[in-house]
């Protein structure tokens, strides 16, 4: 009797945090699918709630405070309103060093970030800001690369910054076309770690390269 | 039956746990909707994110007693507790106003600040060296700001219708003494100090902190950078100067270390360029720096910077008395300064600055009178016996401060501390007789202050300050209450109001003196109106500036001596500036202009006039255009400034002294011209940086007065010059390790 109580304790246990993490893996999915249509639908800042409030809920995992960071520090990049771009990016950064803490170390998609919240503060006021922030740009795009070579983003970054970049400073659209490339080929055999994890880019390094034909 | 009402268990079960609905609208504080809040019920997933109308609606499955959470980086937080088993809950929130410095009102009246992460600033460090007239000097950048006054005869800055010696220098929080390369006659020094040494500079022009005292016009405060980007090494070549410059980042990027060697030698350029004097020892000057810079801990710095410099210069002119004569001065210096501070965040919403700076300066001066032979006379006459003479001026001077500041409430803070500052200066004169005059003068002050910035609002602020100075030499206290005031509008304008006393020492050239003294003062009351937007800012100040206790002098075996603080005056005037980076592309232009009414009676003035030092309508245009294709940065500036008086005083016995003679000087106009050529800029896979530099100052060629001085009989007056009509400059600076293009374009001189 008491092994079938303990079994049964046992079971409803698991059936408990199988739900627990059903729940998340549903909340994540759900969120996750709407990450490529946020630009068209306007609904960044939305987005990045909603992972924020899995993110304080569930505390632990570095996933949520991530995907928080990414539209965050996207929503600052974007924005037209350059006096609340500062404002987001340090709320970004904020998420990312929470990720990170989880984490216990930076990895190869928190440095894509932190590089994307570098750009964000620069767009302020590129030309005076461009010695500060320009360094942690690039630096951030690096640190990506080698902790995980098999990551397409920070050839997607590093891609879309020399797109934007005029021929004179080093930049411009030939430049970038061998780095979207490069990104292209990286996202074809790129497989996140779990179903989860980032996995964002692919269209978006599409409709770069469909602007060279 | 028993199934049957199992079932009906389970059923009811979840229609109590079925969806209830959470939603309302979110307004601030003056009934706006509010777009894009984030609303959560805390520890669960629910929640929703603000609509353009400020409505929200999520629904939840939770029950009983939960916390709903707002959070936003422009509000307070907010949290109720709601509770769902009741069904659908509605709820209008209004949120409280979180006073953050980035939305708050900038106290900023009187002062030009020029950084490039803080808000409100009107300058950047790169502005400050690609201004076409500055050739790298600080301070020429500076006068392009209005409130300064166009003074080519000497250094520094004359700010208001204040004097050079009304302005102080501070760099890291500590005074600096002789901030200028030691004095020439009619000409005005540079700055010993490389524009690069600094991330950020605040120019004021008056109504500054209770953190600064013994200025009465105007304080520079110069923050020298933290870390190095990265290790690099830079050398530079031009044809006046060479410098060699290394600067090592450690691994851990917690420590940095730095020097620099500096070697001007102005022989060819005085061969090109035509000189108002006859140099027979052209110019040479070492400059050696070290500096060092620890991370002490994750919020605190220790930074030291160190410079050594010696100038060595020559030069013959005609003598004012005689036509057959010249007189030839010679200056030898040496100057050490070296300036240590610590920063560090204490805790509880403590922080710690302190600073001391050591300086050292020897000043060796020979004055000649010299026949057209360039030959040593020795003339009876006292006029021209006084012409040979020697000057030996040793001056050492300490400076320490602490600052502790403590955070109040939102942003407001509050910060006291004291400042100690040391001078002891020695002055051998030796008459040509060989009668030797020393002085020797000693002066200790004691400085405590406190001050508080008190956010109301975002939208009102107010600074409240004041400081006490004790002065060893003077025998005295003072006492200088300051405050300001800070609205901003609705339209993101901002108006402030200041009002502050200021006390400083008699100027030391005047001292020992014959009686006892007391402190100079000046009062002053100034209005703003700011508007700064993305790339545009606009602002304007009206002042009133009273000056009370000034000094008067009378000569004393030749020698102008302070007698009494019977002196007095005011300035009064209206600044304008406006800056535009958005209007032409590409092109980043600022104009200022300065109008300034201003008479004083002090030194020998025999009553108020408007003193020489002082231009009544000041304007300057500075343009900076970058073309890209080219990978050049242009550069122009163009100032003017209508003529200044000029007064040939004399004594009328009984030590009373009259204006035998005045006049004023032509107006002054002035327009330089600047190029960087970077030819690896961008090419981010290049090692080495290099700039090409090219400046023109006064491209026009205008015939510049900056005054007249008399001959002792006042029957000869002759006009003081600038050193050239025109000065060309031209090098190339490389740097290798790190792309420094940027800093090198502007680090030409």
């Amino acid at each position: 009797m008491k092994r079938i109580l303990f079994l049964t304790l046992l079971l409803a246990g698991g059936i408990f945090t199988n739900a627990q993490s059903d729940k998340y893996t549903k909340a994540m999915n759900a969120n996750i699918a709407m990450l490529d249509s946020m630009m068209i639908k306007n609904n960044i800042a939305e987005i990045g709630n909603n992972f924020a409030r899995i993110a304080d809920a569930e505390k632990d995992k570095w996933l949520p405070y991530y995907y928080a960071g990414y539209c965050t520090s996207l929503q600052a990049m974007t924005g037209k309103d350059n006096s609340k771009k500062d404002d987001l990016a340090n709320k970004a950064t904020d998420f990312i060093s929470k990720a990170e803490n989880i984490l216990g170390k930076e990895n190869s998609e928190t440095d894509v970030v932190k590089s994307m919240i570098a750009t964000a503060h620069m767009t302020v006021d590129p030309q005076s800001r461009y010695m500060t922030y320009g360094a942690a740009i690039n630096e951030n795009i690096e640190k990506a690369k080698k902790a995980d070579p098999s990551n397409p983003r920070p050839y997607l970054l590093e891609a879309e910054n020399k797109f934007y970049t005029p021929e004179a400073f080093g930049g411009g659209k030939s430049v970038a076309k061998p780095l979207f490339e490069k990104a292209k080929e990286l996202y074809e055999n790129f497989k996140p770690e779990t179903p989860l994890s980032p996995n964002w880019g692919k269209s978006t390094v599409e409709y770069f390269l469909s602007q060279y034909k | 039956m028993r199934l049957v009402l199992f079932y009906f268990l389970v059923f009811s079960c979840f229609t109590v746990s079925a969806q209830v609905r959470v939603g309302g609208t979110i307004n601030n504080h003056k009934s706006k909707p509010l777009i894009g809040i984030s609303i959560s019920l805390k520890d669960t997933y629910d929640g929703a994110t603000t609509d353009s109308l400020g409505n929200f609606s999520f629904t939840t499955n939770e029950k009983g007693n939960q916390t709903l959470v707002v959070t936003s980086t422009e509000y307070k937080p907010y949290e109720k507790e709601i509770n769902l088993d009741s069904g659908n809950v509605n709820l209008n929130i209004t949120l409280k106003e979180q006073i953050t410095s980035l939305k708050a009102v900038v106290i900023s009246v009187g002062a030009f600040e020029a950084s490039d992460q803080k808000k409100g600033t009107v300058l950047n460090p790169v502005d400050i060296v690609t201004t076409a007239s500055a050739n790298g000097d600080i301070t020429s950048a500076i006068k392009t700001l209005p409130g300064t006054q166009q003074v080519g005869e000497s250094e520094g800055l004359f700010v208001r219708g204040g004097t050079a010696d009304e302005t102080k220098y501070y760099i890291d929080g500590t005074l600096v003494n002789n901030f200028y390369y030691s004095s020439e006659p009619g000409m005005a020094t540079r700055g010993r100090f490389n524009p690069f040494l600094f991330k950020g500079t605040i120019f004021s022009s008056g109504g500054y902190s209770a953190l600064y005292g013994q200025a009465l016009s105007s304080v520079l405060l110069l923050e020298s950078i933290d870390f190095p980007d990265k290790t690099s090494a830079s050398f530079g070549v031009s044809y006046l100067s060479a410098n060699a410059g290394i600067q090592a980042l450690s691994k851990n990027k917690k420590s940095s270390w730095g020097i620099t060697y500096d070697y001007t030698n102005l022989a060819l350029v005085y061969n090109l360029i035509k000189q108002k004097y006859d140099y027979f020892r052209v110019p040479v000057i070492h400059n050696a720096d070290a500096n060092f810079r620890i991370k002490t801990s994750a919020t605190g710095i220790l930074k030291y910077y160190g410079i050594f410099s010696t100038t060595n210069v020559a030069f013959r002119y005609q003598d004012i008395d005689s036509l057959q004569l010249k007189n030839a001065f010679h200056l030898n210096n040496f100057n050490t300064y070296h300036n240590i501070s610590w920063r560090e965040k204490l805790g509880k919403g403590w922080r710690l600055q302190a600073g001391a700076s050591y300086s050292n300066n020897i000043d060796k001066i020979n004055s000649e009178l010299q026949n057209d032979q360039n030959v040593k006379l020795e003339l009876g006459d006292p006029l021209y016996a006084s012409k040979n003479f020697n000057l030996e001026r040793k001056g050492n001077y300490v400076n320490g401060k602490v600052v502790l500041e403590k955070k109040l409430f939102s942003i407001s803070t509050v910060r006291f501390g004291n400042e100690y500052n040391m001078s002891d200066e020695k002055t051998e004169f030796i008459q040509s007789g060989g009668s030797h005059i020393p002085f020797h003068l000693k002066e200790n002050i004691e400085a405590l202050f406190a001050e508080t910035d008190l956010y109301i609002t975002n939208d009102l602020a107010l600074k409240v300050g004041v400081r006490s100075e004790h002065s060893s030499l003077l025998h005295k206290w003072n006492f200088a209450p300051r405050v300001s005031f800070a609205y901003k509008f609705a339209d993101k304008s901002q108006a402030s109001i200041a009002y502050g006393q200021f006390y400083q020492d008699p100027n030391s050239l005047y001292l020992p003196a014959l009686n006892a003294l007391h402190f100079v003062k000046a009062t002053h009351y100034i209005a703003q109106y700011q508007k700064i937007t993305n790339n545009r800012t606009f602002r304007t100040e009206l002042f009133y500036k009273k000056y009370d206790d000034l000094i008067k002098t009378q000569n004393n075996f030749g020698r102008p001596v302070a007698i009494n603080n019977d002196g007095f005056g005011d300035a009064k005037g209206v600044e304008v500036f406006w800056r535009d980076k958005k209007t032409f592309k590409n092109l980043d232009y600022w104009v200022s202009y300065s109008y300034l009414d201003t008479k004083r009676d002090f030194l020998n003035y025999p009553f108020s006039i408007q003193p020489p030092f002082a231009s009544k309508h000041t304007a300057s245009l500075v343009l900076k255009k970058f073309i890209l294709p080219l990978k050049t940065q242009f550069n122009a500036s163009y100032t003017y400034a209508t003529g200044r008086p000029y007064y040939n005083i004399m004594s009328a016995g009984n030590n009373d002294f009259k204006i035998v003679d005045q006049g004023r000087t032509r107006d002054y106009n002035s327009l330089s011209l600047s190029m960087n050529y970077l030819p690896n800029i961008g090419n981010t896979k290049a090692k080495a940086f290099g700039v090409l530099v090219l400046s023109v100052t006064n491209v026009l060629g205008f015939n510049n007065i900056y005054s007249y001085n008399y001959s002792a009989n006042g029957q000869n007056k002759v006009a003081v010059l600038p050193a050239a009509r025109r000065f060309y400059f031209i090098g190339y600076f490389i740097s290798l390790g790190i792309d420094r293009s940027e800093d090198a374009i502007n680090n030409h001189l």
